[in-house]
């Protein structure tokens, strides 16, 4: 483990010979009640004009350093570093009252989820406002306007109608767009970022990075928490790797994607999942990744076959004419953005929405449109993996009643070792079956779904967004056993997902969808790299990319 | 993850302590009240008649020198399984009709929700009035009477948390397997429906002991000489000048066993609710 933390603090001036505008040396903090050494000795130091990035996974402290460095490190924390400054003053002697002035005015927060950071009964306007009063930057009279300047310049339409509208009213992106203009209404110095873009559709997260971007070329500085190498590689100018609260690798941003020196950013690499990865296992810690399992798809087969299907809810359509095969052995991948109609697809093709027009064959047999009596015997033939695992689990149950409930026919003896046959399978020791999935890590719960969704044999499996809330390295683990089931079992997926990386990686074909039609179809390298509609194009040049390693000119 | 989750339980424990013990005795009470005293509640003395609390008589004696402690331990008896009856009762139908109103087609769902709201509308005590109006007088015409007032409130309870159980993921996932409709109900609805029920039921069960207490007090439930703490009330209205003991100590018992009822309820629900969060 090298510790090339120091190094930074110690550097007397950033890239323009300024002095940081926050440095700390050695930063700790633990949560004595929780037991939690949360940040164990970190380093940095922000410049003006400087966007550096903190990657690593949940739990390895990130956002609790960005926290502490605003006096946000949470209740019960203790926070303890050799040095501590903050636009050159002692940030270790700071009253509250003293982080009130830091907070706003020298440093902006932009967090993760806008709808809960924001006040849902004030409009938008007004959030923004308080913000300039706070701060006493625009005279009263002025705020209003003010308020609408930061709106527009945060390339938010029509900013005049927005400013009166109240959070809920707002789409994602637009919510993420408002936060950052409070976070910057009072022209902060220093932003910091806390996985601004997580939450969001890739156009969308394009657009955000773009103008934080731009904040960055206006003379700001930047500190962007991010758990997505891809992401940073657009922006960032400096990369700290952190893993367990500690730095495991800092250094330039193209020195780092293109030379990583620690194992852990070379495997934090390699498990980005993307058109270069195609056809390997992604967790793998060696610089060439090893090949997937050769599979065979059958083209001759359609296990499940969609024609001109029409679906909505109430007097909404949201399905509008989609029509596909899923061949045996196949991956089909599912791409849109938030709203497409991907989700009620799913669940047409589940059997758990009816169409209002088209029809769904499983195995040739009607399989939409049939009474429920018909489709059960069925049933076992198509299986559910979705997002969020533990919503799809009786809360109390245990990890073996919930692998064993798709078994009821089988007698118990039997039933009792197919459970333990299948989280041997999805690589879970055999007392899982005794715990409560709300005991285990997001990547185990969902390796329990996939279980439980393995159990009946099923010829086709739908993945909802399966790895969406994971981790990139318990991403790349989930998406190498969906890999290797398939090889296998010959089982065929219908793999939803809005990242385009994830799709490219794991499908055979791609249906990309746009307000609830299918825009484009066919072979993922040839949808991807040579896209037709001007929309598949778009959301193509929105991905974040990893080879371009060097901070791009985002600004303009 | 799995420490966060038991805190709420740990911190509460403590509260349930002095709610719990009040309970533990008032149930010995209504379980075996000659452990508590032995003196017959149903024993007149007309010499003794209206003494002040002594050693003797803890809680003194009433106008016909029956041992008020005697009466008040023996009363639990009649006073909780009234009430306990009574809600299980408004349990029983509320968890059946909320449940149905919660699965049924959307017209049907409209006619029993409407009939809860109108139902809810009237006070507890008055619907309860109406129906003794109907039966007549006594024990079980009261625990129908405030079984039948209790239900809307759990109906209503029960058909909303339906509501959000059937819509819940594991209940989709569920039809995923093929599992018929009955096993979905009573495998993972109902179960998981239950919860807040229990909670509600405290608060209602709090409540029907009052409800209870107050029909007896009106001479419509246990009748005398049997001793029921509302029917000791009413007995002890004419005395209260010279012997307040004979009214405040049935009255303590009625106040002392919905307070420990409404806390314990509490707990559970913060506990409850804790799991969730």
């Amino acid at each position: 483990m090298t510790e090339t933390g120091t190094t930074a603090a110690v550097r007397p001036a950033g890239p323009g010979g300024a002095a940081p505008l926050v440095a700390v040396t050695n930063l700790r903090v633990s949560f004595p009640k929780a037991g939690v050494d949360a940040v164990r000795g970190v380093s940095l130091a922000v410049h003006p004009g400087e966007c550096v990035a903190i990657v690593g996974e949940s739990g390895s402290g990130k956002s609790v350093t960005a926290r502490s460095l605003l006096g946000l490190a949470g209740p019960g924390a203790r926070v303890s570093a050799e040095r501590f400054t903050v636009d050159g003053r002692d940030a270790l002697r700071f009253t509250d009252r003293d982080w009130r002035v830091v907070r706003g005015r020298f440093a902006g927060l932009v967090v993760q989820d806008a709808l809960v950071s924001l006040d849902p009964l004030r409009t938008v306007g007004a959030e923004i406002a308080e913000v300039l009063a706070v701060h006493d930057v625009v005279p009263r009279r002025d705020r209003a306007a003010r308020a609408e300047e930061l709106l527009d310049a945060v390339g938010v339409p029509e900013p005049r109608l927005r400013a009166r509208q109240r959070p809920f009213q707002l789409s994602g992106g637009l919510r993420q767009r408002a936060l950052i203009a409070s976070a910057i209404a009072a022209d902060p110095r220093l932003i910091i970022a806390d996985e601004p873009t997580t939450a969001l559709d890739v156009t969308v997260q394009a657009q955000v990075l773009r103008l934080l971007g731009e904040r960055k070329a206006a003379g700001a500085a930047l500190l962007l928490i991010s758990h997505d190498l891809a992401v940073v590689a657009s922006v960032a100018d400096r990369i700290l790797v952190m893993r367990d609260g500690t730095v495991v690798e800092e250094g330039p941003t193209r020195r780092v994607l293109s030379a990583p020196e620690h194992p852990y950013t070379r495997l934090l690499l390699a498990a980005v999942p993307s058109a270069a990865s195609r056809g390997t296992r992604l967790s793998s810690p060696e610089p060439e990744r090893p090949p997937a399992p050769p599979r065979t798809v059958d083209r001759s087969t359609a296990v499940l076959e969609a024609t001109g299907l029409v679906a909505g809810y109430g007097a909404r359509t949201v399905v509008e004419d989609v029509s596909f095969r899923l061949h045996k052995g196949e991956t089909l991948g599912l791409v849109g953005e938030s709203g497409s109609g991907k989700t009620t697809v799913a669940r047409i093709v589940l059997g758990l929405h009816e169409p209002i027009r088209g029809e769904v064959r499983l195995h040739g047999e009607p399989w939409s449109g049939v009474r429920e009596r018909r489709r059960r015997p069925l049933r076992s033939r198509i299986q559910l993996i979705s997002q969020n695992p533990l919503d799809s689990f009786d809360p109390r149950y245990t990890v073996g009643r919930i692998v064993a409930e798709p078994l009821r026919d089988l007698p118990a003896a039997e039933r009792r070792a197919r459970v333990a046959e299948l989280l041997e399978r999805v690589g879970l020791p055999a007392e899982t079956a005794e715990r409560r999935p709300r005991e285990l890590s997001g990547g185990q719960r969902q390796r329990v779904a996939i279980a439980r969704a393995l159990g009946p044999r099923p010829d086709v499996l739908v993945c909802d967004e399966p790895v969406s809330a994971l981790d990139v390295s318990v991403q790349a683990q989930v998406l190498d056993l969906l890999a290797d089931i398939q090889a296998a079992e010959g089982t065929a997926l219908l793999f939803i997902s809005h990242d385009l990386g994830v799709v490219h990686h794991l499908s055979d074909r791609v249906l990309v969808m746009k307000d609830g039609r299918v825009v484009e179809e066919g072979d993922v390298d040839e949808v991807f790299h040579r896209p037709r509609h001007p929309y598949t194009a778009g959301l193509v040049a929105a991905i974040p990319r990893l080879e371009t390693g060097e901070p791009q000119a985002v600004a303009g | 993850m799995a420490q966060v989750a038991l805190r709420p339980a740990r911190t509460y424990a403590y509260r349930l302590a002095l709610p719990g013990a009040v309970l533990a005795v008032i149930a010995v009470a209504v379980a075996a009240p000659g452990l508590l005293t032995g003196t017959d509640p149903l024993a007149a003395d007309p010499l003794h008649a209206l003494e002040a609390p002594s050693g003797a008589h803890w809680f003194g004696t009433d106008h016909l020198g029956r041992d008020v402690f005697s009466r008040v331990v023996h009363g639990a008896r009649h006073s909780l399984s009234i009430g306990v009856a009574a809600t299980g009762l408004a349990a029983a139908a509320g968890v059946l009709l909320g449940l149905a109103a919660g699965l049924a087609p959307k017209w049907l769902d409209e006619v029993l929700a409407r009939s809860f709201d109108v139902l809810a509308t009237f006070p507890e005590l008055l619907l309860a009035l109406l129906v003794i109006a109907i039966t007549g007088p006594g024990t079980a015409n009261v625990i129908f009477a405030i079984g039948i007032a209790q239900i809307p409130s759990l109906a209503r309870v029960v058909r909303a948390q339906t509501f959000v159980v059937r819509r819940a993921g594991y209940v989709e996932q569920a039809v995923t397997f093929g599992l018929p409709g009955p096993a979905l109900v009573f495998r993972h609805v109902l179960p998981n429906v239950l919860g807040p029920v229990l909670v509600l039921a405290t608060i209602v069960l709090a409540q029907s002991i009052i409800a209870a207490s107050a029909l007896s007090f009106l001479g419509m439930g246990p009748q005398p000489p049997a001793p029921e703490w509302g029917a000791m009330l009413s007995e002890a209205r004419n005395y209260m000048r010279v012997a307040w003991w004979q009214a405040v100590f049935p009255a303590a018992a009625v106040a002392v066993t919905v307070v420990s009822l409404t806390a314990a309820g509490r707990v559970l629900r913060y506990r409850f609710e804790g799991r969730d969060a």
